[in-house]
């Protein structure tokens, strides 16, 4: 277990140098000078070289790489003050360090990533469990029915219905807003609740439908078969036979859903107008802030790998034919 | 996924001689009679699926409107570009109050304009729509045309070669399945855009729709090389493969008469959960406002705007997403009675 934590690890720290390498040499390959889009219309060629000299522009590209990618280990030295170790350089446009910026955005992110989550394991596979204990019932077929046709929505469809109907309309419930959790809880969860829902409906109704297969699959295994046979009660064969073998093939989905669920975080905040990460990625993109870019990406990716690394771990909790290999 | 080669019998497997399989499709069922290609069969059980029927009724009826849309807006005598609420040759019918609120009910409807406008500018949203699912289906088409063939052809080689190219395709894949994919799409459409563009200048629409082509196919083909190459890599050990090797038939023979007619029904079968998913991150793309961007007509552009209005004039987002909802939904129940008729053990 320790060596796969290890091997995981650097594994994922190569990836992630991969991934700076590639969204750098990209954006400075593309034939645009940030210094002049940094500097703006009436600019001097003083003024450029200033800026071009503080951007650390004028270095050669490698330099400029490497400083990026050394400075998140040990920190760097910008002449407007130090950047300390995460250092993940600083915007070209507002001169904040993007570290900063990002840990003042993310917790919106993870609070809507984190909350969808649960929402949708608890109530995906609660109702695709059900509907397959119950098979071929009323429960199943609204189940079954209901989870085609959400899943068939998308979240800046949902998202404005949601809005029309709880908040303009009727002015039941207030505009979504972020208050951080650890201020006020009960804000926090009022204030995320309508974003955190939408975006767990999507995902609740593709899980249903997963659960039921997997576990109506399971049911027909030997194994469970047997232990009916054996004069078990169909509760009793349920929880203890069929359901933890059922979960195994939902792991497997959830770990290939994770950059959907960072994804479904950025089109949730950007829908309700919230100012996360993916906001933060289209700000950085439309105004070329390469350092801005660099850490979003960088950051998103981290988080993607810690995320599936947490699920391999999940996966042979589960599956004890993992863990043995 | 499905395996297909299972449902075949030994068919495919006595190719040895070169004038028995002509077509693509491996020949004959065994111990039938009236003999029955699998796509034969696949069509039978296909006909019988009466959702799927529907559904891909339905698909088609998408995409002749949107192919028909010139003529559609001929008929409704409106067009996606013109400012009906601001033009002054518009200005004898009104279609906006003093607010930029549309007229009448739900949305503005009326016998001009079928779905009503949109507030602000007055344009009209059947126009609009039908344009707008223009771009998003063909776009959607060519891309995931694109990177079918793509995932094909690295998947074939991966798993036919096997040994070290298959290693090092498989990290490469790995590589690009680490991206987080809805970032990069948001922060590379303006870096490849720019590199056929000064950024200085307006972008041409004809570059944005190249620039996203692009963006996604990158990013796209990993899925569909995976599923190649795991179907390949089976196939790779049957018998007929060997008996075809044995009588020095060349790999690229092998793979074009042996393997591809055996991987063309999850090939297909993939194709129709791609498209629709496409078209899905084409609409996030415009949707996050680096997509296509006004005025072009786009359906994900649409829901850009239908947010912003939601506010005052929520009727306008009804007809863009119900109509996408409809289509995904078609879309998603035609991809699993596809794949019920080519592996009835798939079952439902």
């Amino acid at each position: 277990m320790f060596q796969f934590i290890i091997r995981r690890t650097v594994g994922a720290a190569v990836t992630l140098f991969l991934i700076g390498a590639v969204t750098f040499f990209l954006f400075v390959a593309a034939p645009s000078d940030y210094a002049s889009l940094a500097c703006g219309k009436d600019c001097s060629p003083t003024r450029l070289e200033e800026i071009r000299t503080a951007l650390g522009l004028n270095l050669p590209l490698h330099t400029q790489f490497w400083d990026f990618m050394s400075g998140i280990v040990v920190g760097r030295d910008f002449p407007t003050g130090h950047c300390p170790a995460p250092c993940l350089g600083q915007s070209f446009y507002s001169g904040e360090f993007v570290w900063d910026t990002i840990m003042d955005r993310f917790p919106l992110t993870l609070s809507l990533t984190v909350g969808a989550l649960i929402v949708f394991l608890f109530v995906g596979i609660g109702a695709g469990m059900l509907a397959a204990f119950k098979r071929g019932s009323m429960v199943d077929k609204v189940a079954t029915g209901g989870s085609m046709v959400l899943s068939s929505f998308q979240i800046y469809f949902l998202g404005p219905i949601a809005l029309t109907v709880l908040v303009y309309q009727t002015g039941w419930m207030e505009d979504p807003k972020y208050v951080p959790f650890t201020q006020d809880p009960l804000g926090w969860l009022v204030g995320l609740s309508i974003p955190m829902v939408v975006m767990a409906t999507i995902f609740t109704a593709q899980y249903t439908r997963m659960a039921r297969a997997s576990m109506i699959e399971q049911l027909a295994e030997e194994h469970v078969r047997t232990a009916r046979a054996k004069g078990m009660s169909q509760k009793y064969v349920f929880f203890r036979y069929a359901w933890r073998g059922s979960l195994i093939p939902i792991v497997t989905v959830l770990g290939i859903d994770i950059s959907a669920l960072l994804g479904g975080g950025v089109v949730t905040e950007l829908t309700f107008s919230l100012q996360g990460i993916g906001r933060l990625a289209v700000n950085g993109a439309v105004t070329k802030d390469l350092p801005l870019t660099m850490g979003v990406m960088l950051f998103g990716a981290f988080f993607i790998l810690i995320l599936n690394i947490l699920v391999d771990i999940a996966y042979a909790y589960i599956d004890p034919r993992v863990r043995l290999s | 996924m499905t395996s297909p080669a299972k449902a075949e019998g030994s068919g495919p497997s006595i190719a040895l001689d070169p004038e028995l399989d002509k077509n693509t499709e491996p020949a004959e069922v065994a111990k039938k009679l009236e003999g029955r290609s699998p796509g034969q069969l696949m069509w039978q059980r296909f006909k019988r699926d009466r959702t799927g029927v529907i559904c891909a009724c339905v698909v088609i009826f998408y995409f002749v409107i949107s192919l028909a849309a010139p003529l559609l807006t001929k008929l409704s005598g409106t067009n996606p570009y013109t400012l009906y609420g601001q033009d002054p040759t518009y200005a004898d019918t009104p279609v906006l109050d003093e607010f930029g609120l549309p007229l009448g009910y739900f949305g503005g409807m009326s016998g001009t304009h079928w779905f009503g406008v949109e507030p602000q500018y007055g344009r009209d949203l059947f126009a609009m729509l039908m344009y707008g699912m223009r771009t998003s289906l063909f776009m959607a088409l060519g891309v995931t045309i694109l990177l079918m063939v793509t995932g094909i052809v690295i998947g074939l080689v991966g798993g036919y070669f096997g040994g070290r190219t298959d290693y090092w395709i498989g990290r490469v894949t790995d590589f690009f399945l680490s991206f987080p994919s809805q970032l990069f799409f948001i922060a590379f459409m303006p870096v490849v855009t720019a590199f056929f563009v000064d950024p200085q200048e307006e972008t041409p629409t004809y570059f944005r729709a190249l620039a996203i082509l692009i963006v996604l196919w990158v990013l796209g083909w990993m899925g569909m090389s995976r599923l190649v190459r795991s179907t390949v890599l089976s196939l790779r050990e049957r018998e007929f493969v060997e008996a075809a090797k044995v009588s020095g038939a060349s790999p690229w023979r092998i793979i074009r008469k042996e393997i591809l007619p055996n991987v063309v029904s999850p090939i297909l079968v993939q194709f129709t959960y791609q498209l629709p998913s496409t078209i899905l991150t084409i609409a996030f793309l415009s949707f996050a406002g680096v997509g296509f961007v006004e005025p072009t007509p786009d359906w994900g552009r649409l829901f850009a705007a239908a947010a912003g209005y939601a506010k005052q004039d929520p009727a306008f987002m009804f007809f863009p997403g119900t109509a996408l909802v409809i289509f995904v939904l078609c879309f998603n129940l035609l991809g699993d009675s596809v794949r019920d008729a080519f592996d009835p053990k798939s079952g439902r």
